[in-house]
């Protein structure tokens, strides 16, 4: 679950590090009150859980009061790739001299959590390791030790900062990793950590992932959540406990597992296909999962196939037969659906929904082609 | 003919009297594996399983009274930590963790725990290891693999099972197939896994079942460029996921450039791994 820049920079506020003065606003007219308390020059910044705001005009730095509705106006009316922007922050504007990008994230590969800098900040650090790796500097941090003092030193010296600041960002680095761990994030980073004209170090722009599995020890962050930011179907999908993703393609997919339903998806391609979306029903596909997984593939109009693939394994597939019929019920079907079915009585399902005239398919590549097919009948009265 | 466990491995079930922890603790002992004692705190001196298998409160008792060589937990999310670390301290070499919903710090610090305990863990959030005609110690449904020369090992659950029964129908028997989990942070690693297998005599070609996400796979194919001498096929998952989106658990998420399947498969085949294009492919290239 992502946190919205206000969301992140108040939780690093609390854990020491200092950030520019400023609150969030929802209209144009408290902009401008919240500029005027800020001495009458602040930066105007939409709040959303997409990247790219700066690039299409969400931050905006506004000279006086004045101004700052103006641009909040304009600011409050976009839509950043395709999300509305509903909330902006208006922050005290900072004369900035030198940019640093300082996060926290696990390595995955060292399985110890990372903490990662570099005086490239400001802009995409996938960017910068990309084109400049050796301006990148990181410390591994042992779990049970935690962040030490040394380590945030050996960064600030990498970097070359000037002498004087290095306690200041030791101080930093350890709220930095602090927060990490208090909140249970999978990601954590101030970027830019500017240097002021007046030799401070200061928290410009923050973002905080959290790991959804430790959510239940946090429920002060789970209320976090801005569910206005996730589209329909996925707050829906969330609700059932489905996974789902919309893409672009016209074959909804329903598969049991993350893997097989990503291989799933694979295979519908290399055969010319293209899927609709990726949708975990989890083990087991019970009924009223299958029927929640239905509506939602079927509210995407560009829907014209369905291919659900089943692997029960342990599971009877007689059972996920009638769990299938029964959830078919409810539901209005113009759509055509394939239907595969593996594991224990799987010739009993498959007569089971041969008599529902549901068509089954034997393997993996034979339902993806027949799906493609399907998906490229007219539709029939 | 196996890697890890066998017919003389001794079971322990920890978490056995839960929903799922008596339904597959059922069917492992259906399949032959011998499951000699279960742990639920507070119900010690239960019998389960028709009588045939004694519950322990703890796993020091199970341990002292049976001799386990191997647990595998169902313990919920939220108790799973303390479970693995129990059984680390009563010095099970071999921990299997299903449970799925860990949170990853937590996962840190019990991986790092179980390291300098010496304790090897497979998971977690994965399905388990099984050694046709021998034994099963998970969730692998047991009907769709045959005894044979096969390695299995995977990331993924069901997409595993697809290609287990890919096999089958093509005649091909398994020497073991083990799901080492799809979470960011896991016990034992592709690397760890096809070290086994090389050193396997009776294993003779192994099948690696990799996703997106991190960079197991390509360090998996160094290793087997540098050092094995069995021949390697494989079928990397979300070839066609989009960047940035999180596929279901939390390994399939590809974050930047890296843990992109393109780079996965070039890196493996780079290595002399035949990569298959869909999951029902990879039966034909072992042959």
């Amino acid at each position: 679950m992502k946190l919205h820049e206000y969301q992140s920079k108040q939780l690093f506020s609390q854990h020491g590090i200092p950030i520019p003065r400023g609150r969030v606003a929802m209209t144009a007219a408290e902009a401008r009150t919240i500029t005027e308390e800020l001495g009458g020059r602040a930066v105007i910044k939409a709040q959303v859980l997409v990247g790219g705001r700066g690039k299409a005009g969400g931050i905006r730095l506004a000279g006086s009061p004045e101004e700052a509705e103006e641009l909040a106006t304009q600011v409050l009316g976009m839509r950043i790739k395709d999300m509305p922007v509903r909330k902006i922050l208006v922050d005290e504007a900072a004369e900035i001299q030198t940019e640093i990008y300082l996060g926290v994230a696990n390595d995955r590969a060292a399985r110890v959590p990372v903490m990662i800098a570099s005086v490239e900040g400001g802009i995409d650090i996938e960017e910068v390791a990309r084109k400049d790796p050796e301006r990148i500097v990181r410390v591994w941090v042992d779990p049970f030790l935690g962040l030490r003092e040394y380590q945030a030193r050996n960064l600030a010296s990498s970097m070359e900062l000037p002498r004087q600041l290095w306690s200041e960002f030791a101080r930093i680095a350890s709220g930095l990793f602090k927060t990490f761990l208090d909140v249970d994030a999978t990601l954590a980073e101030i970027n830019p950590l500017v240097i002021t004209h007046t030799g401070q170090l200061l928290a410009l722009d923050g973002k905080i992932i959290l790991d959804d599995n430790a959510l239940y020890r946090h429920p002060g962050l789970a209320d976090m959540r801005d569910v206005d930011e996730e589209a329909a179907s996925e707050r829906e999908a969330r609700k059932y406990g489905l996974s789902y993703v919309k893409l672009d393609g016209d074959i909804g997919c329903m598969v049991n597992g993350a893997g097989l339903a990503m291989a799933t998806m694979d295979v519908i391609k290399s055969m010319g296909g293209e899927p609709a979306n990726f949708l975990d029903v989890g083990g087991g596909a019970a009924a009223e999962k299958v029927a929640a997984a239905l509506q939602i593939i079927l509210s995407d109009e560009n829907v014209r196939s369905i291919l659900l693939n089943i692997f029960g394994g342990i599971t009877r597939c007689d059972e996920v037969a009638r769990g299938i019929l029964m959830a078919l019920e409810g539901v209005r079907r113009e759509v055509p659906m394939v239907i595969r079915l593996v594991g224990t009585n799987e010739e009993e399902g498959r007569k089971i929904l041969a008599e529902a005239d549901l068509p089954t398919a034997a393997s993996l590549n034979e339902a993806a082609r027949m799906a493609i097919a399907a998906s490229r009948v007219e539709a029939v009265g | 003919m196996s890697i890890l466990i066998n017919k003389d491995t001794r079971l322990l079930v920890q978490g056995i009297t839960g929903r799922e922890g008596i339904f597959h603790a059922a069917q492992m002992l259906d399949y032959g594996t011998r499951i000699v004692a279960g742990v639920t705190p507070g119900k010690g001196g239960d019998w389960v399983l028709e009588g045939k298998v004694p519950v322990f409160d703890t796993v020091d008792q199970a341990i002292a009274a049976t001799g386990a060589t191997c647990s595998v937990s169902f313990v919920p999310a939220r108790f799973a930590v303390d479970a693995m670390l129990e059984a680390a301290d009563a010095q099970v070499p071999l921990l299997v963790c299903i449970t799925e919903g860990i949170p990853v710090q937590d996962m840190i610090m019990v991986r790092e725990y179980l390291d300098r305990a010496g304790a090897r863990l497979i998971g977690p959030n994965c399905p388990g290891l099984l050694t046709p005609g021998e034994c099963k110690v998970g969730i692998i449904p047991g009907h769709i693999a045959e005894p044979g020369p096969v390695g299995v090992v995977s990331r993924s659950g069901t997409l595993t099972y697809e290609v287990l029964y890919a096999l089958q129908r093509s005649g091909l028997g398994v020497s073991t197939c083990i799901g080492i989990g799809g979470d960011p942070i896991i016990g034992t690693t592709f690397l760890d896994v096809l070290e086994l297998f090389e050193a396997d005599p009776h294993t003779e070609s192994v099948v690696l079942i990799g996703e997106i996400g991190g960079t197991d796979e390509e360090r998996a194919a160094e290793f087997i460029g540098e050092h094995m001498t069995k021949s390697v096929v494989s079928f990397i998952a979300g070839q066609t996921a989009p960047p940035g989106k999180r596929m279901g658990h939390a390994g399939a998420i590809i974050e930047g450039g890296s843990g992109m399947a393109a780079d996965k498969i070039a890196a493996l085949e780079s290595a002399g791994v035949s990569v298959a294009t869909t999951p029902e492919a990879i039966p034909e290239l072992l042959t």
